[in-house]
């Protein structure tokens, strides 16, 4: 599903340049549920950024789903995102004006689906993360658990081949986050891909794989016996 | 065509109405540009209609002549000879000159501006006293309160009637008492008042305390003989009446053999001379109007952009998010521009309809009153029309810059901002 070979990244800062993706190779295939991890600084989401066409890489390769992903200008890289990826963050980025269901529906909007069937589509994701009630509350009348299950809605709606969550559980307590590792994932068990930005190992232990970045370059990629949230729930 | 495209309109009027104080702030400026201007341009309306109310009843192509002494000797005449016109003038300028329509041949007892004493039961007046043909009511017209105007029936049988000014009817008569039928005396001969006719805010020519009397009536009474104190002409519309002046005084100056450049033995004034004045200096008011109301619309438009400007910057985050979701820049652009093309027209139309209850409160207040030349100010569809085009496409053309730095922002750093 995704394939880099060789991935640089530096920044430009002032004079001196930071040297921040040291050559990344590193594939996932369909189905996966990868953590990436790092401390602060290794590149995690540098990375992640890259593979969300929302940064571009200054040299290396980079394959979704049978797709060269380079040349993107802007409008390209919108219809990109649009079709390949759902984005998770950190601090759920909802619209704060727009009802959940609004929220779910509006990658659906810039996909042109029609209005109805957005609606019905919208709403039955929001079931599928157990919000269907809360349809028509505004994100500040939900809590940090249930706002980040609208995300999730939201980032499955447009129905991508990737789900990239950057710590989604980060600005959760121990007790949300393991609910929504938990509704990652069975959505992961439904088959679709997904990557999880985190420093937290509780977190990365709930994925069937852990890359482990560390100064720009993958030190360490293992398969591991995945913890079922549920348990903790 | 995204001008039908539901989806952007519900989106736009989605992120409008969930924010409905910025919303209003944002419209504040346009609805005050847009009741400035519509004030302004329905007062210049008003005035315009005003000063066609003031001049109702006045022709507006017409001029009046009348003699004074020369100024040059010719032949053989010494100059300051007083020249007089003699009634059958009137009847040799009409086939003479075929652009003349209305001739009113006018005389006045005494000299001209002189009053004469008019007596009724102990009561006196000192009032103008004029000999006159019915057509004067063509050129200028008399707003009657009471009665009639003089008619040819009048003039044909030299019937001793009048017809006097309120003015003149206050002296000679009780508040309320009833004037017509009554008789007046001037210079010993009695007439019959058979109107009475107000002030009507019109050029007034006459005063409001004059008598009116056939000319026929006043030959006779007064023994003017064949003497003419004056002329009221009507002048074709399609001709210019400076064109006509100069034909009539040139054939007078014949008749009277009064030196050709001689301008002061026959006085004239050119009545659509303050016409076109008035016409002139409404248009500079409209026009004005139009130029100040414009910048100020302008000023509002930019104060719309202005205000997005600052909203992108506050939705930075959200613009980043759609973004993410998958928005193209042309995506976010639009819905930008179009949200200054609402914002704008909604703004407008507010202030429309504002400036519509001051404007109607104003013509409540001064509008139909006779002193003040301020009546019915309104706009006009197309005045309204053209100035809301005018701000639709200022709005387009503004809400670029708000929009061209949404696109601006890109995702990742529009995500970054906590």
């Amino acid at each position: 599903m995704i394939e880099i070979k060789d991935l640089h990244k530096s920044y430009q800062m002032g004079s001196n340049s930071l040297h921040v993706l040291k050559g990344i190779n590193f594939s996932v295939k369909e189905g996966e549920l990868v953590a990436i991890m790092g401390s602060s600084g290794s590149g995690k989401s540098t990375l992640l950024n890259i593979l969300g066409m929302l940064d571009v890489a200054n040299e290396g390769e980079y394959m979704l789903d049978g797709v060269p992903i380079k040349d993107l200008n802007e409008t390209k890289a919108a219809r990109y995102r649009n079709k390949f990826l759902g984005f998770v963050f950190q601090s759920f980025n909802l619209i704060n004006y727009k009802s959940a269901l609004e929220n779910v529906a509006l990658p659906l909007y810039y996909q042109r689906v029609p209005r109805k069937e957005r609606q019905e589509k919208a709403l039955k994701y929001l079931e599928q993360v157990g919000l269907k009630e809360w349809a028509t509350h505004l994100p500040s009348e939900l809590s940090g658990g249930q706002k980040q299950r609208v995300a999730i809605a939201r980032a499955m709606a447009a129905e991508p081949k990737v789900l990239l969550a950057d710590e989604p559980t980060g600005a959760l307590d121990s007790t949300t986050s393991y609910e929504v590792m938990d509704l990652i994932q069975k959505i992961n068990d439904q088959g679709n891909t997904i990557l999880v930005v985190t420093h937290e190992e509780d977190i990365a232990h709930m994925c069937k794989r852990i890359v482990h970045l560390k100064d720009g370059v993958i030190v360490e990629d293992k398969k591991v016996k995945q913890v079922r949230a549920s348990e903790y729930v | 065509m995204w001008l039908f495209d539901k989806d952007l309109w519900s989106e736009v009027f989605n992120t409008l109405g969930k924010n409905m104080f910025r919303t209003f702030l944002t419209m504040l400026g346009v609805i005050f540009a847009m009741i400035i201007l519509m004030l302004l341009l329905g007062s210049a309306n008003g005035m315009s209609n005003g000063f066609d109310n003031v001049f109702a009843g006045t022709a507006s192509n017409s001029l009046f002549v009348w003699s004074r002494s020369t100024s040059e000797p010719y032949k053989g005449f010494e100059r300051g000879r007083r020249i007089q016109f003699r009634i059958e003038d009137a009847s040799i300028l009409k086939q003479q000159i075929p652009e003349i329509e209305v001739l009113a041949p006018r005389i006045e007892l005494g000299n001209h501006r002189d009053v004469v004493t008019v007596y009724r039961k102990g009561r006196k007046s000192g009032s103008s006293v004029y000999g006159d043909y019915p057509e004067i009511d063509n050129i200028t017209k008399k707003k009657l309160v009471d009665g009639r105007f003089l008619n040819q029936n009048d003039i044909d049988a030299s019937k001793k009637v009048c017809v006097i000014g309120e003015e003149t009817y206050k002296l000679l008569f009780d508040k309320g008492e009833n004037a017509i039928g009554e008789d007046i005396r001037i210079n010993g001969v009695f007439f019959k008042v058979i109107g009475v006719y107000k002030p009507n805010n019109n050029i007034n020519i006459d005063g409001e305390n004059a008598v009116f009397i056939p000319f026929s009536t006043f030959q006779k009474a007064f023994n003017s003989g064949d003497r003419m104190g004056w002329m009221a002409i009507d002048v074709d519309p399609e001709t210019s009446v400076a064109v006509v002046e100069e034909k009539i005084k040139k054939l007078l100056k014949g008749k009277y053999d009064i030196h050709p450049d001689d301008e002061r033995a026959i006085g004239s004034f050119d009545m659509s001379e303050i016409f076109n004045n008035i016409a002139a200096f409404t248009t500079v008011l409209k026009g004005f109007s139009f130029f100040v109301g414009i910048f100020t619309l302008l000023a509002g438009v930019i104060a719309i952009s202005n205000i997005l400007l600052i909203t992108v910057k506050e939705r930075t985050k959200e613009i980043g998010v759609r973004r993410a979701l998958g928005a193209t820049p042309r995506i976010v652009k639009r819905q930008i521009v179009v949200e200054a093309i609402v914002l704008t027209a909604f703004a407008g139309l507010v202030g429309f309809a504002l400036s519509v209850g001051i404007l109607a409160a104003l013509d409540a207040a001064f509008g139909q009153g006779n002193d003040f030349p301020f009546r019915d100010p309104m706009v006009s569809i197309p005045q309204f029309g053209i100035s809301f085009l005018l701000m639709i496409s200022l709005s387009v053309l503004i809400g670029m810059i708000p929009a061209n730095r949404a696109i601006k922002v890109k995702p990742i750093d529009a995500l970054r901002e906590e």
